[in-house]
């Protein structure tokens, strides 16, 4: 048996790209803290996340037409081995992540030198690329149980970045809890849901467990694992009645920190459900028409006015932004709750529109953080013309969190009202328009207090640095890109919605 | 003043001890029940005991807090450096047989001996940090600080 060879076909570079998707930051994050030189953590981080954003791109590059890539962990075959595998869905939401990171990179620099100590930057810089391939391994990986050891690798990490809001503002502490209670639920609820699935199939192979779902049909265990993995990922997506953590993890976590997870983190768990839905269960068996269309749209609906309603009464302008954020992702659950190709087209498309336009305005938040010292609406009061750059760029992402026609976000609600009225659901249409009309009144409130209220006398408040303003304009001057021309992401999230919609056969 | 002698004593006793059993529970976990987290925190508790019975500065004088911290860091690396190698050797992120070309199963014993040595260098750290965390706490923090 010992004599007994294997043929063994090395593996090229190119056929290990999605293990260097994370590897990458997954290195480099306890080499910054083996190292623990505050000047080389900076240029660590930077570059695994520029690696990670070129592997994404050719990754993407790849399964554009359709095709399905898949890697072997340790060289198991799945269904018994852990298996990564890269279809156009996830390319795409590993190439937003991705690009967020290495754009909000640059900017944390500057924005962490004055919001955290000096003395935890290295130890800051680890869990940020912990946080990071958290994310892009849960996007990648193609086994159920996997999902659930990234997303823990990814929620821990930012728990603690959130806490390192506590030197400017102690509230980070207890909303660092807050998020560190509710999302250990989710995580317990999710995988205990996997539990059931495995009792059902036997297997955590994802392609493995829709195919055996398909061979028994529904049943009560199948049921209860559904059940379950909704409510576990809707606490980490802020699905509506289970959003409570986020507002307060938003506003005291540090401007960079906040910029990114609210770019990233909740999009990544959308995903995650979307997979779970559309791929793992089929969306033809009627207890998962039932819950999506009795259950998730009404919510989706109410999180679109409720929460655009709290953020209308709001007096910080980060803590607006949290609550319109629980808005916009109610538009994205209402795309996956139309169950239809269209809808979740939508859906993956305001998932990418909506990363890009918040990234910019929590940016521009932390611009005002690092000049004004602050974010309430009395404190940044009149800068409009102190901070021309930054207010151009709040005016100019506030217009895509509207969706004005022309910007990133026109062109996802446009595709959202579609689906509606594609299905004939004309009410629904209808009141996608009139939340965007509460989505008028926050964002101008925003403008109001910047533009048309006097600046305070002796105010000393002088426009961001460079470092901080390029970025912040580069997510803004995409937010334009990306509502002129659709090509690139309606083109792979429609790619995305039919292999999502094509259910198992999609994970062929 | 010191009280305590007997546990004292017992103590210094027990300490190489158990840190034998823990190398033995860490090379020997391929063979029988252990393994990298067994042993980690075996091994973390021979420091701990030390800690408890003496005080925590003389225990952080035989294991200063970053020490632990680098330890916690490097077994991460030790284990991921090991499927990077096999990556760059051709072969599948964490395929053992890597290590070991014309004999894959003695291969996947190196392998395994690798990667649990990481598991056993970091889980070692993690606990004794924990410790650490718990036991060097600096008082609540009164009112005026919130």
């Amino acid at each position: 048996m010992a004599t007994e060879m294997v043929p063994h076909t090395a593996l090229t570079l190119v056929d290990q790209l999605p293990a260097f998707q994370i590897l990458a930051s997954f290195l480099a994050a306890p080499l910054i803290v083996v190292l623990g030189s505050r000047r080389l953590a900076w240029p660590i981080a930077f570059i695994a996340s520029a690696m990670s954003l070129i592997v994404a791109l050719m990754l993407l590059s790849q399964v554009m037409d359709g095709t399905v890539i898949s890697y072997r962990m340790g060289g198991w075959a799945p269904p018994l081995g852990i298996e990564y595998r890269v279809d156009a869905a996830n390319a795409f939401v590993l190439v937003l992540v991705s690009a967020i990171s290495t754009l909000i990179l640059p900017y944390a620099r500057t924005s962490f030198g004055k919001e955290i100590p000096l003395r935890h930057h290295t130890a800051f810089y680890a869990a940020y690329l912990l946080c990071f391939s958290g994310l892009l391994g849960v996007t990648i990986t193609g086994d159920a149980f996997n999902v659930f050891v990234f997303l823990e690798v990814s929620s821990l990490s930012t728990y603690v970045l959130i806490a390192m809001g506590a030197e400017r503002d102690k509230r980070a502490l207890t909303a660092a809890y807050d998020y560190l209670i509710m999302g250990t639920i989710g995580a317990t609820f999710f995988v205990i849901g996997i539990g059931f699935l495995y009792m059902a199939t036997g297997t955590l192979n994802m392609a493995d467990i829709a195919d055996r779902i398909v061979e028994q049909g529904g049943n009560r265990t199948i049921r209860a694992g559904f059940a379950f993995i909704v409510v576990g990922i809707g606490l980490k997506v802020a699905m509506y009645p289970l959003h409570r953590w986020l507002p307060n993890a938003y506003t005291y976590a540090p401007s960079a920190v906040t910029a990114f997870v609210a770019a990233t983190s909740t999009k990544v768990a959308v995903y995650v459900l979307l997979r779970f839905i559309f791929s793992v269960f089929q969306p033809n068996f009627l207890f998962e028409f039932n819950t999506l269309e009795y259950i998730i749209l009404p919510f989706a609906l109410i999180a679109m006015f409720a929460a655009s309603f709290v953020a209308i009464f709001q007096s910080d302008f980060k803590m607006m932004l949290a609550f319109s954020s629980i808005a916009q992702i109610g538009y994205i659950l209402l795309g996956i709750a139309f169950l239809t190709e269209t809808g979740v087209t939508a859906a993956v498309v305001h998932l990418f529109n909506h990363g890009i336009t918040k990234a910019a305005l929590f940016m521009a938040v932390g611009a005002y953080v690092f000049s004004a010292n602050g974010s309430y609406y009395d404190t940044i009061q009149g800068l409009g013309r102190r901070m021309p750059l930054t207010s151009a760029a709040v005016v100019l992402a506030g217009f895509s969190l509207i969706g004005v026609p022309g910007t990133a976000g026109f062109v996802s609600k446009w595709v959202l009202v579609q689906a509606a009225l594609e299905k004939g659901w004309w009410p629904v249409a209808l009141l996608i328009v009139a939340s965007s009309l509460l989505a008028v009144i926050y964002v101008w409130r925003v403008i109001e207090v910047l533009y048309l209220r006097a600046t305070p006398q002796g105010c000393q408040v002088r426009e961001a640095p460079a470092s901080m303003l390029v970025p912040m304009w580069i997510a803004v001057l995409a937010c334009i890109y990306f509502g002129l021309n659709t090509d690139l992401t309606i083109g792979a999230a429609e790619t995305a919605a039919r292999g999502l919609m094509s259910g198992s056969a999609g994970m062929r | 003043m010191r009280h305590h002698l007997i546990l004292r004593v017992i103590t210094k006793l027990l300490i190489g001890t158990i840190m034998l059993f823990a190398l033995y529970v860490q090379f020997h976990g391929d063979y029988s029940p252990g393994g990298g987290f067994q042993a980690g925190v075996i091994m973390a508790v021979a420091f701990i005991i030390y800690g408890i019975v003496f005080s925590l500065d003389d225990v952080q004088r035989v294991l200063p807090p970053w020490v632990v911290h680098k330890m916690a860091a490097a077994g991460v690396l030790i284990y991921a450096g090991t499927g990077v190698y096999s990556l760059f050797a051709g072969y599948a992120f964490l395929d053992y047989a890597a290590l070991s070309p014309h004999h894959p199963v003695h291969g996947q014993h190196y392998g395994i001996l690798l990667v649990e040595l990481g598991v056993g260098v970091t889980v070692t750290g993690v606990m004794v940090t924990i410790y650490y965390a718990f036991t060097s706490r600096t008082p609540i923090l009164d009112d005026e600080a919130w």
